[in-house]
């Protein structure tokens, strides 16, 4: 695949304080990628390095292989779909659409052909004279999204675009945006703090935290195998365990020895053990491999979302079947459910459900980046 | 249930507008029906529409600066001088205080603050000794003359003249320009100026395609606090025209002190009516240009 937007060692800071360090990521031609992170791990500002609304420090931007950082917005062949649109207010949507058309002097003729089709391509023909500010958010989108791709941009930039929506409709928009992604063959850099998002739309996954990519990978080795504490967590949840390398395929935590599929590790070496919730196999107490007490049971819909008290450290399990807080379960685990990661600086921070409850994870949702 | 609610919201929203009601009614409507209503009538309070008349038809003799004598409107030319003048103030106003604006809007929160303060500042002494501090400037033994005389420039004559009355016009309503302007483009998203840079505009692009004519409400209220004090000011032309000037302002004002009260309301009237209606039109005007229609 053609490298389209190369970044070299970004660094950036703003007022003193480091936002972005030593960035280096390939975006290739006709790839969804998106950039993925919680609130102020830097992914807006690198965006915004690409349209060319802030400076890198240090590092380089290539575009097609040649130095972008000094050629300012208007000269990029990139475009932008901005949080919450940026719609022109004093235009009507044709007009908002036609903006970057109307700046090239494009004839009159060629700008109706043009604004008609792609408000047809985000299926708003018929709402071409409407004032902007009448429009609900799924449609200021859509108009958002027409004004961005009109110019037949090489890579579109897309910072948070669905965020402002609800659910049911955030779920359409991901559809559709994929789909216009894979129409119009230009790259899409997608922006977003959603994890949900970012696997379902996803070619590529770039994980930012503090401003250090800590890992880039598809959606499935995002998820299988992630490479330290932070990205397990972020991504879906885990059960993040101590444990020791014995051998190659062989792993003790919880005391009992497990069969893994994990080799390449020194002997003895203290490593983060990751379990998926759904991972987990709940068999009667005397079967078990390690055994816990069930201390919370919360009813999910198609599952049992549940907390168990394994050796002082809080597991949480996700499970079809039907267990009673109180009741004592066996676990066991199957070598291609556990997977070992390194020790890194974010081990211990992440992964224990001790204090957990489904409230204070929506209230800590990072909401943006602003 | 909702409509108790909100029959009750509107009650007490009725009852908080109350004291503006009664303020609006016995501050600006009654003396309004009261400028009319001397306007058309006479000294004994029977109808008539020989006032307005009077203001369209009086003549007296105008003597040119060559000499010559002609027989003009009077009242007519004296409203059109006015409104020469004050075009001239607004127009003035507004391009000096559009950029500045544009910069204000533009500079750091603190510095923003100060700046606005620093326009304000004149507005807080009285009008009146702002006229008289022009005076001292601009007489021909003034500061300006005597400062311009120290480079060896010789000795301006500014006063008396229409260029005086101009810079008075423009130093006392100033502020009204640049405040509105200055409001708007504070608020403005500044997320579409980003969007018009990634459209394809540089920034004189980015200036004509979104900033003016999201700034145009604030250039029309700024317009409209210029104009039509300058229009119908008296005292201005007086001081810093050396009477030479007979604005429609120093009309009224001088019917009203000979007692000519009925006359004085039917120019006053009539002055309302125009800049009303001009009003309407440059709003109507606007909207038709910039918004589509909307």
């Amino acid at each position: 695949m053609k490298k389209i937007i190369e970044l070299k060692n970004i660094s950036k800071a703003f007022d003193g304080e480091q936002v972005l360090t030593n960035i280096s990521l390939d975006i290739h031609d006709n790839e969804f990628i998106t950039l993925l992170g919680p609130s102020g791990c830097g992914k807006t500002t690198l965006l915004r390095m690409i349209g060319g609304f802030e400076n890198p420090d240090e590092g380089d931007i290539l575009f097609l292989g040649e130095r972008l950082n000094d050629t300012p917005p208007h000269k990029r062949n990139i475009n932008t779909v901005f949080q919450k649109y940026a719609l022109f207010p004093h235009l009507n949507v044709f007009e908002n659409v036609a903006f970057a058309l109307r700046e090239r002097k494009v004839p009159k003729d060629e700008i109706k052909e043009k604004v008609t089709e792609m408000l047809n391509l985000v299926m708003l023909g018929s709402f071409a004279n409407r004032s902007v500010t009448s429009l609900s958010g799924g449609q200021q989108q859509r108009v958002a999204i027409a004004r961005a791709l009109i110019s037949h941009p090489k890579v579109l930039l897309l910072d948070e675009p669905l965020g402002a929506l609800d659910l049911k409709l955030r779920k359409d928009m991901q559809q559709e945006l994929k789909k216009i992604q894979q129409s119009t063959g230009i790259t899409f850099v997608f922006v977003t703090h959603d994890q949900e998002e970012a696997l379902s739309m996803s070619d590529t996954i770039v994980v930012l935290n503090e401003g250090r990519i800590q890992q880039i990978g598809t959606p499935a080795d995002i998820y299988n195998e992630p490479q330290n504490a932070f990205v397990a967590d972020f991504i879906g949840e885990s059960n993040i365990i101590d444990g020791i390398m014995l051998e190659n395929y062989k792993v003790k935590f919880s005391g009992h020895t497990f069969d893994c599929l994990d080799k390449g590790f020194a002997h003895g070496e203290p490593v983060d053990v990751v379990v998926r919730p759904e991972d987990v196999d709940i068999v009667p107490v005397e079967k078990g491999e390690i055994k816990g007490t069930v201390t919370q049971v919360t009813f999910m819909g198609v599952h049992n979302e549940i907390i168990v008290d394994i050796g002082g450290f809080k597991w949480m399990i996700q499970t079809t079947d039907s267990v009673n807080v109180g009741e004592n379960i066996g676990i066991t685990l199957e070598p291609d459910a556990i997977h070992i990661m390194k020790k890194s600086e974010y081990s211990g921070m992440y992964g224990d459900y001790s204090s957990y409850s489904n409230e204070l994870d929506e209230l800590s949702d990072p909401g943006g980046d602003e | 249930m909702r409509k108790t609610l909100q029959k009750q919201h509107s009650r007490t929203a009725g009852l908080a507008l109350a004291p503006y009601s009664v303020w609006s009614l016995l501050f600006i409507l009654v003396p309004l029906v009261f400028v009319a209503y001397y306007a058309f009538t006479d000294e004994n309070f029977r109808f008539t529409t020989e006032n307005i008349t009077r203001f369209f038809t009086a003549t007296s003799d105008l003597k040119g600066d060559d000499g010559t004598v002609r027989e003009v409107h009077t009242y007519i030319v004296i409203f059109m001088r006015s409104l020469k003048l004050a075009a001239i103030s607004t127009v003035i106003c507004l391009l000096l205080g559009y950029p500045m604006a544009y910069i204000i809007a533009r500079a750091k929160a603190r510095t923003q603050k100060t700046l606005v303060t620093l326009i304000m500042i004149p507005m807080w002494m009285n009008f009146l000794i702002r006229t008289y501090a022009w005076m001292t400037i601009l007489q021909d033994t003034g500061i300006l003359n005597s400062i311009t005389g120290v480079f060896g420039i010789k000795p301006l004559h500014i006063i008396g003249t229409e260029t005086a009355v101009i810079i008075g016009m423009v130093y006392d309503y100033f502020p009204y320009m640049i405040l509105p302007i200055y409001s708007i483009m504070a608020k403005m998203d500044l997320k579409l100026l980003e969007a018009a840079r990634d459209l394809g505009c540089n920034g004189f692009g980015v200036l004509r395609r979104v900033i003016f004519p999201l700034s145009l409400p604030g250039v029309i209220s700024g317009i409209t606090m210029v104009l039509i004090p300058s229009i119908s000011t008296f005292y201005i032309s007086q001081k810093l025209g050396n009477g030479k000037f007979f604005l429609i302002g120093d009309a009224i004002e001088g019917q009203y002190i000979a007692n000519n009260l009925h006359f004085a309301a039917a120019i006053a009237f009539i002055l309302m009516v125009i800049l009303l209606v001009a009003m309407g039109l440059v709003k109507y005007i606007t909207a038709k240009l910039v918004y589509g229609g909307e």
